[in-house]
């Protein structure tokens, strides 16, 4: 039995140790990751037994990592890319749309680019402005590129592992203030496809779609419902792009109601994608109206506000509270 | 020929006025290198030699003469409706030639979307540039058969990639070397300046190929800077040289001895092929809104062809026999170019969702049996009315 416990970080940590170990293509880029580790130590150790040629320190230049790294792609090589906070992703957001995304349509197939590219995401840690940031759907927008984020350490390892594999690009959502949370990780059995959502608690009067650190948030609140005799059901999406929609069908079949719970804003959210197709496959098997919770249509405030800004238990509950009133 | 002379055929400029009342007025402007004057009269250079037989001398007029030809075409078949847009090179062909037959088949190109010149000696079928500018794809070459990229529309970006590419040439102990080609416009973008900080710490063997052809669509070089462009290069660390691109041998050999230095580890080097965009930026752009006609007059006695032409002559390394038999070449070109894009079938419909993602999406999978059961449903009715 290879099952250990371990934080989402160790996990991360383990998971990239491993693909830099498998194939000598992967290499890990960004800035500080070498001696450091990573400002959150993600990376902690692996270019000292790696090397600074297998786990590069970088120029503090985002939009330079993400374009060297489609060279490096080109050159056959599989870059792991880490940007240091979501707030600081967007320097390199015109690489990441114009070029990483398309570019293997561009080619009409004959070249491929598997850079992934690490994003910590999320607020709750009562940090400065630009480091709590959720900008998920901003990525999953672009086809092209493809968007997961784990919620415990077991998908940390593996959804990093599948990520390393893929021959698409993917956008690599790591929930920053979950880093620590522990978990029990099997490093030798497979859990599931990288793109498909899991659910992680049955029940059958409601259905809560969350991923990355919202999942714990969804779980805790479905326990506090069931306390008030209320079954509910917790979809882990893990993935925002594709979108798993068979799996939430067929649990919203069962439920009848749906709320999706995200810190990013609700406004062009994926709860808003979610919440349009579910209502397109399931109109006659919905109870009441698919309800969103999610940050405000404001700039993240700041962290003395952003327990008023972030879903909390209370919010989730409340929306479960009005979505089985209708 | 200095600059001197290029910037007296040129307006007045008021940035350059504030710069000497700013700073101590200086001497002169950059020296270019020089191999092949505008008058076609061949002249040593202390840095940078060149020896190429009577049969190389020929190739490279062939193929400057050969790109204008199927340039020309082009732009034709763009006002014949055949072509939505074309980017012309006309003016460039020494600065493309001279480079592109620099290279080593190993290495590897990232053009932006001009070097049609350069694609001609990487062997790219010239057709397979049209693909793009008649919109039946957004580029229909393999990059990896000649080791020449797809055309990159987005200004700089292709110098990053070109930069990581060299270091990924680096970690696999090769000795290609990698070029990345932009023009005066892109310098100011924050891609190129990265492209620079990063090949310079990583030492990577990338050789920035800038044309300045004075214009970034109707803004001058003015408006992008206020040193000459290769000069940047020094801020950075690493060599930066210009060089007369209306001249095929010196950009052939400025090129070469920058392509043997990343070769050698000494890694990237700025090379500024001062030339000038004959053309309008595009088949949509009017050059008459911002620039005055004595300019390209100025630039016309300077032409990169007509000076091979006039050295070829006069060194008796070609006879009449061998113009005549590339006017007719080039008459052969123009007319297959024409007949492959007027014979170039639109893309099926159901392509539309083909290649978006190299593993496959159910999110495409989905949207493709819907629009493929809607475009059937059309077939349906089309029966029913029989």
């Amino acid at each position: 039995m290879a099952v250990e416990k371990m934080s989402i970080a160790k996990a991360l940590n383990e998971s990239l140790r491993l693909a830099l170990d498998t194939d000598p293509k992967v290499l890990i880029m960004g800035e500080d990751v070498g001696k450091l580790g990573g400002v959150f130590r993600i990376t902690d150790g692996l270019q000292k037994d790696f090397g600074e040629d297998r786990v590069i320190d970088t120029p503090l230049a985002e939009s330079g990592i993400v374009g060297t790294a489609i060279g490096l792609a080109l050159r056959g090589y599989r870059p792991i890319v880490e940007i240091q906070f979501d707030g600081f992703v967007f320097p390199a957001y015109d690489q990441i749309v114009t070029q990483l995304a398309k570019m293997h349509a561009r080619a009409l197939g004959k070249i491929k680019l598997p850079v992934v590219v690490r994003i910590p995401y999320g607020g709750g840690i009562g940090a400065v402005e630009h480091h709590s940031e959720s900008p998920e759907a901003l990525f999953a927008h672009v086809a092209g590129l493809k968007v997961v984020s784990p919620s415990n350490a077991s998908d940390a390892y593996w959804m990093m592992q599948q990520a390393v594999q893929s021959d698409d690009p993917i956008i690599f959502f790591e929930p920053k203030r979950r880093y620590w949370d522990k978990g029990e990780v099997d490093t030798e059995s497979i859990p599931g496809p990288l793109h498909k959502a899991v659910t992680v608690r049955e029940g059958s009067d409601l259905t809560l779609v969350a991923y990355g650190p919202m999942v714990k948030v969804c779980l805790e609140a479905a326990a506090a419902a069931q306390e008030e005799g209320k079954s509910v059901e917790v979809l882990d999406l893990r993935s925002m792009s594709p979108i798993d929609f068979d799996a939430i069908q067929t649990s919203v079949e069962k439920t009848g109601r749906l709320v999706v719970v995200h810190e990013a804003p609700v406004f062009y959210g994926s709860g808003a994608e979610i919440a349009a197709r579910i209502t397109e496959r399931s109109f006659y098997h919905l109870e009441a109206p698919v309800l969103r919770v999610g940050g405000y249509h404001v700039p993240y405030p700041p962290a003395r506000l952003e327990d008023e800004y972030l879903p909390g238990l209370d919010r989730v509950l409340d929306a479960v509270d009005r979505s089985l009133a209708y | 020929m200095t600059v001197e002379s290029t910037a007296a055929a040129r307006k007045p400029r008021r940035a350059s006025k504030r710069t000497s009342a700013a700073k101590k007025p200086q001497s002169s402007e950059p020296q270019l290198v020089q191999l092949l004057t505008p008058e076609g009269e061949r002249v040593e250079h202390p840095d940078y030699s060149i020896d190429l037989s009577a049969d190389e001398l020929r190739g490279l007029y062939r193929d400057m003469v050969l790109t204008r030809r199927f340039d020309a075409e082009a732009t034709a078949l763009q006002r014949q409706g055949e072509l939505g847009l074309w980017a012309s090179l006309l003016g460039q062909e020494a600065a493309q030639i001279g480079s592109g037959r620099a290279l080593r088949d190993d290495d590897y190109v990232f053009p932006t979307y001009r070097e049609h010149g350069v694609a001609w000696c990487r062997g790219v079928d010239p057709t397979n540039l049209l693909g793009m500018f008649r919109g039946v794809n957004h580029g229909g070459w393999d990059p990896t058969t000649n080791n020449f990229h797809l055309y990159t529309i987005v200004i700089g970006s292709q110098t990053l990639h070109a930069t990581g590419y060299a270091m990924g040439v680096a970690k696999d102990g090769a000795d290609s070397a990698v070029i990345a080609y932009f023009g005066d416009g892109a310098s100011s973008q924050g891609d190129v300046a990265e492209s620079f900080t990063f090949s310079a710490v990583y030492n990577a063997p990338v050789v920035f190929f800038c044309q300045n052809n004075q214009w970034a669509i109707s803004e001058p070089t003015e408006r992008q800077t206020r040193v000459p462009l290769y000069q940047r290069a020094q801020g950075y660390g690493f060599p930066g040289v210009r060089v007369d691109g209306n001249d095929v041998l010196a950009c052939l050999a400025v090129t070469r001895s920058a392509l043997e230095r990343a070769r050698r580890g000494e890694g990237p080097t700025l090379v500024e092929a001062f030339t000038y965009r004959m053309g309008a930026h595009t088949t949509s752009d009017d050059p008459t809104k911002y620039r005055a006609d004595d300019e390209r007059a100025a630039w016309e006695a300077k032409d990169p062809i007509l000076r091979l032409r006039t050295y070829l002559e006069s060194s008796g390394h070609a006879d009449e026999a061998f113009f005549t038999a590339l006017d007719e070449e080039s008459e052969t070109l123009g007319k297959r170019v024409r007949e492959v894009v007027r014979a170039m079938p639109d893309p099926e419909p159901l392509s539309l969702f083909e290649h978006g993602y190299a593993d496959g999406s159910s999110l495409v999978d989905e949207e493709r049996a819907q629009f493929s059961a809607y475009q059937a449903s059309f077939a349906d009715s089309a029966e029913e009315g029989k």
